[in-house]
Parts: structure tokens; sequence; C-alpha cells
């Protein structure tokens, strides 16, 4: 893990050798110890599923983590209302293929309980908004540990988050009060009130996940991929024509192929010009890439610390 | 692809952010969006360079104060390695960060300001590596450009910790001195045309030269038990699945294998990993062993190979780094999380304080503040099953917890 005394996973198949020597399976060995942990040291532990393709590749190191046994913990999604529809059709089948539980808790519930006012004009989203629904929900099930898919090359904040990160009673965050983490020992250590936000896939880079999806052969929503869509152009990025997306009278819709590098909802994610229709055509984009994955999150562009101002507010 | 993680060492001001930006930028690891922000944030400070050190200090408090304030994690890679590196800062109220970097790397840069040469602080980084047992040291002598990239001035430097490494014990860790700006980028990715008299590896071609398994710490294996899978389902009803990760070296089906605290004896019946079964499961890898006979193992025990026990005991001496704000005081009671078992300990005695800078230790100590090393013995109220420190740095390292608080306070490193 942390300690780096990782090794490439080199174990031997009883009839053959595995040859795999990928450095993702070092990082598999890590993830699948950490969600371990989680089960071991929490009672009510939720894994926070968004549909993207970092809580799906969550999901797969769940089960391997706990085979032959279930996945130990539900899913959580915290739904804008927002979504692209694939990801909800995704979402549903996963579920349902693998026999978890799901629990969806909607940011349209708080802002009807007057919790949240809808932000309104050129740069309106609900991304924010889904911090008091989260907050909410991890009150009502009284859970004490998080797992999400945040990954520290995302973002400058979260390159100082820690792999168990501790969040007071009002979800909040304390940059400057983190525990160390030493060699592999994860403290999971709350008083009642408390939760520990669990980052498994920490030290993945955006190709570690997209290798790792490959490799495995995981199944993603179709986003993810090249496809014709209705967009305009707004400040160098690429915006989705949906009714949940503001558009001014003279901002031009055309129809383009485009493909998603990072899924949040409709009215925060901008998609990319990309002709890659298969996984891997996406991966060799992705090591060609100058831009970073997160040059396409409008909710970042806000300004320099955006993230890191979210995040001491309880954001994810 | 391998993975090295290496953690850095420096003084304040002595150019490390700029360092990991300069290597960032010489591998083209920076992207588009990241460079046009370094450029703009640059001009804006009316800077006639680019400022590397944007791309990693990432808090707000740090963009303010222009230091570095906490462990932060960058990754790059090239064609031959895939890097993490622990930016870890050099101040000295900063000890525990340090600690807590070369916890996990197998590598580490120390940086010398070519100006200043060896000072009290490069003592310090330099003895926090060797208590961790970093095993590669990459000594980059920085701001060469103000030195007139002066080969004598470089010499007195490399002299002068070439006398400081006299006084480490750990023999097999390997020094390799670079010299470097990292500003104007000399020595760092490319070789620099300004040192026509180094003959030796740019920092990165050094790094990149580095056989993984030599610099991994080996002991013999130990498998501590982490969770039980224990299905319950029609398809596997009976069974009994020991999860955990497998440390210092590896284990086999057949293996015989000793059950601790019970010292229960049986053999490996199976190795999963995931759904596959596998012959030989190697270090570091995370996996579920099944057993021939039905004994009773819970989470925080421990298997190891027959007729290679660690020391099962209800004391210890220890190396300390202490992290806490409140101070550590003979008598109090902590918890003791040795890998994933947890005790409860008591404080018996701090026998030293150990000075970070190798000039000897203090006896008579009645507490330990924030930064301080020390050694400390402690007694527990169940036996743990240990290594030394220098024999297994997994099975003997730990982290103290403070029973009110739950904060991690402090490290350890079992003598």
């Amino acid at each position: 893990m942390f300690d780096t005394e990782i090794e490439t996973k080199n174990m031997e198949l009883e009839e053959r050798q595995l040859t795999s020597t990928s450095h993702v399976n070092a990082l598999e060995n890590e993830a699948i110890y950490i969600l371990r942990e989680v089960a071991s040291q929490f009672e009510r532990p939720v894994l926070l599923f968004s549909g993207g393709k970092d809580s799906i590749t969550l999901v797969r190191l769940a089960q391997k983590a706990f085979w032959p046994a279930k996945i130990p913990f539900p899913l959580m999604h915290i739904d804008t209302g927002h979504n692209f529809p694939e990801t909800i059709e995704f979402r549903d089948r996963l579920v349902e293929e693998l026999g978890l539980e799901l629990i969806v808790r909607k940011v349209q519930d708080s802002i009807d309980q007057g919790k949240v006012k809808e932000e309104s004009g050129r740069y309106s989203s609900r991304n924010s908004l889904q911090t008091t629904t989260l907050l909410d929900a991890i009150e009502e099930f009284k859970f004490d540990a998080c797992i999400g898919g945040a990954r520290r090359d995302e973002e400058k904040a979260r390159a100082k988050e820690r792999i168990f990160s501790v969040r007071d009673d009002f979800g909040q965050w304390d940059e400057k009060n983190q525990r160390p983490e030493l060699f592999d020992m994860l403290n999971g250590q709350i008083e009642l009130g408390q939760n520990v936000r669990v980052f498994p896939i920490s030290n993945w880079t955006e190709l570690d996940v997209w290798s790792y999806i490959k490799e495995e052969g995981i199944e993603i929503p179709s986003i993810y991929f090249a496809h014709k869509r209705k967009v305009f152009l707004r400040d160098g990025l690429i915006w989705s024509h949906s009714e949940y997306v503001y558009q001014e009278d003279d901002e031009e819709v055309l129809e383009r192929m485009v493909r998603f590098r990072t899924v949040g909802d409709m009215s925060c994610t901008a998609a990319v010009f990309s002709n890659a229709t298969d996984i891997n055509a996406v991966v060799q984009e992705i090591k060609d890439s100058t831009i970073s994955e997160r040059g396409a999150r409008i909710d970042d562009k806000r300004s320099e610390a955006a993230m890191e101002k979210r995040k001491q507010q309880g954001y994810f | 692809m391998e993975v090295l993680k290496i953690a850095t060492a420096g003084s304040v001001d002595d150019g490390k952010s700029t360092l990991i930006g300069r290597i960032l930028y010489d591998t083209k690891s920076l992207t588009s969006d990241k460079l046009e922000a370094i450029e703009n944030t640059s001009k804006k400070r009316g800077y006639d360079y680019l400022d590397f050190s944007l791309a990693t200090d990432g808090l707000v408090a740090e963009r303010e104060q222009g230091i570095t304030i906490d462990v932060a994690h960058i990754y790059f890679s090239t064609d031959k390695k895939s890097y993490i590196i622990a930016d870890t800062p050099g101040h000295v109220e900063y000890t525990r960060n340090m600690v807590t970097g070369a916890s996990t790397s197998q590598a580490a840069i120390i940086l010398i300001d070519a100006r200043k040469g060896v000072i009290e602080q490069t003592h310090r980084h330099f003895f926090i590596n060797n208590l961790l047992r970093v095993k590669e040291i990459v000594v980059a002598i920085n701001k060469m450009d103000l030195v007139d990239f002066s080969e004598e001035r470089y010499n007195e430097i490399k002299a002068d910790f070439e006398q400081l490494m006299a006084k480490r014990d750990y023999e097999d860790q390997k020094i390799t001195f670079v010299p470097v700006s990292a500003l104007r980028g000399d020595n760092v990715v490319h070789r620099s045309e300004n040192t026509p008299w180094y003959q030796g590896e740019t920092l990165l071609e050094h790094l990149e030269g580095l056989d993984l398994a030599a610099v991994s710490n080996v002991g013999t294996p130990r498998f501590p038990v982490q969770y039980v899978i224990r299905p319950k389902t029609d398809d596997h009803h009976d069974f009994r699945g020991f999860a955990g990760k497998v440390y210092g070296g590896e284990l086999s089906v057949g293996d015989e294998v000793v059950a601790l605290p019970s010292q229960t004896r049986s053999k490996i019946k199976e190795i999963y990993f995931h759904d596959k079964k596998y012959r030989t499961a190697s270090r570091r890898s995370s996996v579920t062993i099944t057993l021939e006979d039905e004994i009773n193992l819970s989470r925080g025990d421990m298997l190891v190979k027959a007729g290679d026990l660690p020391t099962i005991d209800k004391q210890f001496t220890a190396t300390i780094s202490w992290m806490d704000t409140d101070k550590l005081v003979p008598g109090k009671k902590y918890v003791v999380q040795h890998g994933v078992n947890k005790v409860l300990a008591k404080v018996n005695t701090i026998n030293h304080k150990i000075h970070p800078d190798y000039s000897g230790i203090e006896e008579n100590v009645d507490g330990l503040a924030m930064n301080d090393i020390a050694q400390v013995t402690f007694k527990l109220n169940k036996p743990i099953f240990y290594d030394k420190f220098k024999n297994h740095r997994t099975n003997g390292s730990f982290i103290l917890i403070d029973t009110q608080s739950n904060n991690t306070v402090g490290a350890g490193f079992i003598a």
C-alpha cells in the first residue's frame, strides 16, 4: 500500500503459471485488503455507487474480496435525478445480476423538504446539492463507513486524502488534522456519530482503472464509448443537450461523436470528442491524452480550490 | 509494469516540489490543462520561469504560504515503471509526515541545497530513512546552477554526507549522489551539459534502473487473518476461508502451518484468489486460505510456517515516533495496532529519547512531545506475535491509537 513493497502478483495456477505482471495486480491486492478491513472494522458499511466506472470497479473488487460469500454491504446511489438514463439502466441490471442490496436516496426529496435550493442560471447543477442528501442518508441508516471510488490522481486536494478518512458529525473533512497512515495499517476507530470515508482505489490512476476494466472484461455503461449525441459548446467544453442542462438560445445544438471520461450527472459532466467505440480504443485514447480526466468536470472549474471546499463541507 | 514508491525529504526551500514538478514536466506527465494552470499562475505572480511546485502543492493553505504541509501522492509512469511519489514536507515540525511517507516507500530522495550543504535537517532526513529502513537513497544535490555547477562544491557536500553515513546501523542501504538543478532541469530527467565532470546517471535514469526485487525488504512468511469467509450457501456450505495478505515470503498448498495464538498445527489445503485456486501465494497478495483441519481462527490471529515462529510475548521494547500534540507519558494506556491485531498496551518505561540527528540520546525523560523519537517499553494485556523490525518490516511495526480521541498518535518499530 502504501507499503510499496507492492509487488506484482505472480501466483501460480495449479495447472499453469499465471503470467500477468501488470502493476494493476498490485493495486488490486491493495484494494482487496482495504475492502476486507472495512468489513472487519465497521458495523454498517455502504458502498457509494454512482454508476460510474470507478464505483463499478469497486463492485468487482468487492466480489473478489469476499468470494464465495456475497458482498457483505449494500450499495447506495445518491440520485440527482439528472442522470444519464444509460447509467440507471446499467445500475439496476448490475444489482440484479449480483443479488446486491441497493439503496437510492434522491436529491429531489432534499429539495422538496426545503433543505437545499435548486441552483439556477447558466452553470446550475445538482452536484453540490448531493452532499445534503448523502449526509441525511448516512444518518438515516447509521452508516459508519462509506466506500467511494475517488482516486488521488484525479485532483490536487484528493492527492492528500487518506485511505480511511474520518468525517465528523457534519460530514466535514478536516484536512489539517488527518490521521497518519503507516505501512498497511488502517485505523478505523471512531466515535458514535462520526463516519469514515474509505477510498480503496486511492492509488490507482485513470489509466489503471481502464486497464483493469479491459483485463477483467468488466461491463460499463455505453456512454463511456463513442456515440452520436446532441451537444453544444461553451467555455471550450462539450455539454450535453438535455432538459436538465441550462442552455442559452444562441448556443447551437450539434450532433457529434463523443464519449464521457467521467460520469457525474448531466449538468456537471462534459463530453470529449472521440471515435473510441470499444475498450481497446478507449485505453489507447487515455494513454495518448494530454488533458486530465477532471479537465472535463465542470464542477471543478469553478475555482482552483473548488474540490477542497466541497470536501470540507462533506462531499464524497 | 512495476510500481516503485518513493518518499521525498528536503528542507523548506530546498526545491522539493519544484523537483517533482520538473520530473512530471520532463517525462511529459503533466496534462495540457494542468500545465496551462501552472503557466497562468506563474505569470500572474510575475515569475520568469514556470513554478512547478504548483503542480503538487494542493491545499489552499499551502498555496498561500508556499509550503507543503501534508503528504501528497503524485503518480506518473514511464515505459519501464509506474511511480508513486509521497511528497513529504521537510520542515522540522513535520517529522511525523516524513515517517509516514517513508513507511510506505522503497526508495527516498533526500534534497540538499548546494549553497547550504549538509545541515541539521539533512541529518534528520537521513536518520528517519535509516530508522524506517528505506533501502534505496538518492541524495539530490540541488540548485547546482546557483553554485556555478561547481564540481568542488559537489564533492565537498558528498564528503560531508559520507561522514553521516558512517553513523547508520543499516549496511544494506544503498546511497547514490546526483548533482541537479530542478528549476533548470539539469540531470533530473535529461543529462546536463553544465556538469561535464559528472559521469553518473540522471535522477530518473537511476530510478528506472532500480531492481524492484532488490529494493524490497523480504522476511519470512506471515499471514495475519483479516477476515473469516463463511458463505453458508448451498454451494459452499462448509466453506471456511481465512482472508488476508501474505507478508514477507510466500505460502504454498501443503505447507505445514501453525495457527497463533493457539499453536494448533494444520496444513494449507487451498489458496484462492477470487474464485480461482493457486498453488502458491506470493508476497503481498490478498488471498483466501483454507486448512486441512477445522481449527478455530479469527481476525488478529496469524498463520506461520511450522518451525518458523515469531516471538510471542506480552511485552516488547520499540523505537517509537510520537505524532500527537498530547504528550506520551509512562503509565498511560494506548491501543497497539499490530497489523490487523489490536491489543491494549501500557507504557511501562520511556528508556531514552533519541535525537533524530545522530547527536545521541537523552535519559531521564518524563514524557514525549510531537515529533519525538524514543525507545519505549510496553506491557500488553495479551501476547502478540512479532518479529524485530530489522528482520520484518511488516510484522515488526505497529501504530499507537489514543483510547479517547481514537487518533493514530504514534508509530513503533520493535527492537
